[in-house]
């Protein structure tokens, strides 16, 4: 069975978003936290949170996780005021 | 609901034992809940009644790796991050758990669909030495994740089934797809190819 489109996709995006050095998933769960609140502040990238965007660039699961975390942030940040 | 600890308050309270630790436990467990549910609740997978037993595995986990926490965001944010994972891998075990690795890639392979004359050739040469580097350059191991991962199977799942672990599942992937890069760069395909070819 062929390839679709959308596979063939998805492939060359992450091998055009590939580094050298990759921090794992277990590695990007323990920054996430200190991402996704940079990201809700609209803070640009740090230098030492780098790692954990490009992963999110290559890891479909850690990216859905990092947009569960943000509703889940956004509705706690609601219960502070 | 009162989360008003600070990060220190709350990995002090955590390491303690007897009342203040089962304070902040509860306190805890109350916020993940309340996290969690709006995290989830517009799935169409999510289910209500997992929510108590992913607070409880999550606050196991919390504690289990409390020396992992860097001080870098809020502890609730940390903690949460945490919930987060263990309420979506159960989710996507349900999802996957009776789907074999093995069916997914097996009548498959890295051929490009069929185009029609009108493709452009630039694309047609750059399918052609994607499916060349894939047959030659990749092992059998690495051609299964990536098609597995492309099809959207969990990681951990595609990592049980391979007698593994979503870490070592992760460099796999990560090797197979720099040997990919690597490839199509001697092929002549850089990645500012890629998007023209998709044009």
């Amino acid at each position: 069975m062929p390839m679709t489109n959308e596979e063939i996709h998805l492939l060359l995006g992450v091998v055009r978003d590939t580094q050298p050095v990759e921090i794992d998933c277990d590695g990007c769960l323990i920054q996430v936290g200190a991402f996704a609140e940079s990201r809700l502040a609209g803070k640009p990238v740090t230098e030492g949170l780098k790692a954990v965007e490009q992963h999110l660039s290559i890891c479909a699961e850690c990216r859905e996780e990092f947009e569960a975390l943000s509703l889940a942030m956004n509705a706690l940040n609601g219960q502070d005021r | 609901m009162t989360h008003d600890r600070d990060n220190k308050q709350w990995v002090e309270a955590l390491r303690s034992d007897g009342p203040l630790r089962e304070a902040a436990l509860s306190d805890l467990g109350a916020l993940l809940s309340f996290g969690l549910r709006a995290a989830l609740k517009s799935r169409p997978d999510f289910i209500e009644s997992m929510l108590d037993d992913v607070v409880q595995d999550s606050l196991l986990r919390i504690l289990a790796t409390l020396d992992q926490f860097q001080d870098r965001s809020r502890f609730v944010t940390w903690a949460t991050a945490i919930s987060v994972r263990v309420g979506l891998t159960e989710l996507r075990k349900r999802r996957w758990r009776d789907v074999s690795l093995e069916a997914l890639v097996a009548d498959s392979n890295f051929e490009p669909p069929t185009t029609d004359e009108g493709t452009a050739p630039e694309r047609r040469e750059l399918l052609d030495a994607m499916e060349r580097v894939i047959q030659t350059e990749l092992t059998e191991k690495q051609r299964t994740v990536l098609l597995a991962e492309m099809r959207g199977m969990a990681q951990d799942e595609i990592a049980r089934q391979m007698g593994t672990n979503r870490n070592a599942l992760y460099k796999l992937s990560h090797d197979a797809r720099q040997r990919l890069e690597g490839g199509l760069e001697q092929a002549g395909f850089g990645s500012e190819a890629f998007a023209s070819a998709f044009k």
